[in-house]
């Protein structure tokens, strides 16, 4: 008897513990999370002007804005979406259409789920020998390039995992229309599933976004305004590394204001991605 | 009824319109499936080619020498191997447990009403770039951790004793353990939202017929629902291992970057990534460049074992 109430005893004293631990953790998880938005949100809104939309990189102690990055950041993300949505579509197509259970299939499924998280500087050293060290500089293209390898694979897997959502009725009845496949994944397909791939390529976006490592090296760095994606090309997670090591404050308010800048819209982009997915499972 | 479809067959007759280009179609998917496949060949080969001159100099002692010389032109990678271990280490148990409790706190206890809005900010911070967590560790985090841990522990730590060795360092805020911190941070949400995902995903029966047995919450957590998943969360644990041996930015900020071994947990150390990122512009040679693409090589083949590791343990569960 006394046994098994210290039995009882010991269980609801562990599970207790247990509890504790749990919710005390979270409220740790969630503080050092608040902690960082917080100072994201103080330090990053005093740097926040309209000079920075407007105004190129500065000098130490002369007045500036972030406006070669901005443009900067957003001419490298498009073209590294576009053709990571061309890559990534057409692959993921083949991966639920085509490939079935073959064993190329599964070879290419598990080397893209490492892709996924390989380390994103590798991919720069990748891009670096591939376009950067044989054509004899740094460019905003081979920035693009590199950006695109780790948006790719993002794409690859839900292009894939939403085509496999798609009803087999849906094929059935486009060829009993007398549609060829490629017919049908086109015009059928690739609409029921367009706002799921959508949803994808919003997440592979958040994802480059912010992606500092492989820029270092190949589109590197411009303090002076520039559409040329031929040449070296600013970028916000760039600059924001160069500003924020530096020992101007000026600069560091700078980095700070860019910072703000890339951590809001990335929020935005996935928010955007979540309402879009969590439509598409009510519909 | 007819009629139309006579008119459609007219139009698209026996064998469909384009079905001839049925096969251009396909040829290009096929195309971008392998291109997937020589990015991955690529990046091995590339960094096989370019790290071949200091792999040919130096050989294995690459792996087990400290010394970093640009001027002698000497190159060991031991200092940056073995802090980039160090730190993801160190990074993995601290978060683990810490990403295990926020994971079963919203699947078992959270209450409903904010089961949602905690699950949602985790998973958005998770998405944060690493940029930020590497500023808000340099500027926000390093004067903090010098004040009221790094000072305090260096005084308290009795002299002559184990402890003394492993408090050594310069209290700045940066090295080894302060980078190992902010790794934890970063992968934190990350972990805790891939458990999370995961322990949503055992069968409601499995645990109500645990609770209807009178288990307590740890023991249907500890006992049924964690062995349920539990290759799964391997797997999950691994990713994130990936993620902080292969991470660059937040650690560059903060870990101090020393090519020597580390000689405590505040002494400043470097990793593999945070030492490309800092030299590889400024390479002063093609030994130099070599030497770190030669590092690049020894993290892809650690980064693959693991991450191979942990999408295979993952594939049998759901598909993360």
């Amino acid at each position: 008897m006394t046994a098994s109430t210290l039995r009882v005893r010991t269980r609801r004293v562990s599970n207790w513990v247990f509890l504790a631990f749990c919710c005390a953790v979270t409220l740790i998880a969630l503080g050092f999370l608040a902690a960082i938005m917080w100072s994201l949100v103080s330090q990053g809104l005093g740097g926040l002007d309209l000079a920075v939309f407007t105004k190129s990189t500065p000098a130490p102690g002369s007045p500036g804005g972030l406006a070669n990055a901005i443009v900067g950041s957003i001419m490298l993300c498009a073209l590294a979406m576009a053709i990571a949505m061309i890559v990534g579509v057409l692959a993921g197509t083949w991966l639920a259409e085509y490939a079935g259970s073959s064993r190329y299939g599964s070879v290419i499924r598990f080397l893209n789920d490492v892709l996924l998280s390989a380390p994103s500087i590798l991919v720069g050293l990748f891009v670096y020998e591939l376009l950067v060290r044989p054509l004899g500089g740094f460019s905003g293209f081979a920035g693009s390039v590199a950006l695109a390898l780790l948006a790719a694979p993002v794409i690859v897997r839900t292009t894939e995992d939403v085509l496999k959502l798609q009803p087999t009725s849906l094929r059935e009845s486009g060829v009993a229309l007398g549609a060829p496949l490629w017919g049908v994944i086109r015009q059928i397909l690739w609409r029921s599933a367009g706002s799921g791939i959508l949803t994808g390529a919003l997440l592979a976006f958040a994802r480059i976004s912010g992606e500092t490592a492989p820029l270092l090296f190949t589109a590197l760095n411009n303090q002076f305004f520039s559409l040329d994606m031929r040449k070296p090309m600013a970028s916000l997670p760039t600059v924001i590394f160069q500003f924020a090591l530096a020992p101007y404050d000026d600069w560091r308010r700078l980095a700070w204001a860019g910072a703000l800048i890339i951590a809001a819209s990335v929020l935005v982009v996935s928010i955007v991605a979540r309402a879009l997915s969590r439509e598409q499972t009510r519909s | 009824m007819a009629i139309s479809s006579d008119q459609a067959s007219g139009s698209r007759s026996a064998s469909p319109r384009g079905s001839s280009f049925e096969w251009i179609f396909r040829a290009t998917c096929f195309a971008a499936a392998t291109a997937l496949l020589a990015a991955l060949g690529g990046i091995l080969v590339s960094l096989l080619i370019g790290g071949w001159p200091a792999i040919a100099k130096f050989g294995f002692s690459f792996l087990i020498d400290s010394t970093w010389d640009p001027v002698a032109g000497v190159f060991g990678g031991a200092g940056p191997i073995v802090g980039t271990l160090i730190t993801s280490a160190v990074a993995l148990a601290l978060s683990l447990p810490i990403a295990g409790g926020v994971a079963f706190f919203l699947v078992e206890m959270c209450p409903t009403m904010l089961r949602r809005p905690i699950g949602t900010a985790v998973e958005l911070l998770a998405g944060i770039p690493s940029i930020v967590y590497g500023m808000w560790g340099l500027f926000v985090f390093a004067p903090f951790f010098t004040k009221y841990v790094e000072l305090p522990l260096m005084t308290a730590a009795p002299p002559g004793s184990i402890w003394e060795t492993l408090f050594s360092g310069i209290p700045n805020g940066s090295g080894i353990l302060a980078a190992s911190i902010i790794l934890a941070i970063m992968i934190l949400p990350f972990m805790a939202a891939t458990l999370r995902e995961l322990l949503m995903s055992v069968p409601a029966q499995v645990r109500e017929s645990a609770y209807g047995l009178g288990a307590t919450t740890q023991e249907v957590v500890m006992s049924v629902t964690l062995p349920y998943v539990r290759r799964g969360a391997i797997g999950a644990v691994m990713l994130g291992l990936g993620r902080a041996l292969g991470e660059t930015m937040a650690v560059t900020f903060i870990i101090g970057n020393s090519h020597d071994f580390p000689k405590g947990l505040f002494d400043s150390g470097s990793t593999i990534a945070s030492t490309i990122a800092n030299e590889f512009t400024e390479a002063t040679g093609d030994l130099h460049l070599s030497s770190l693409i030669a590092l690049g090589l020894v993290l892809f083949l650690i980064t693959f074992v693991v991450l191979a590791l942990a999408r295979l343990l993952l594939r049998d569960q759901a598909r993360l």
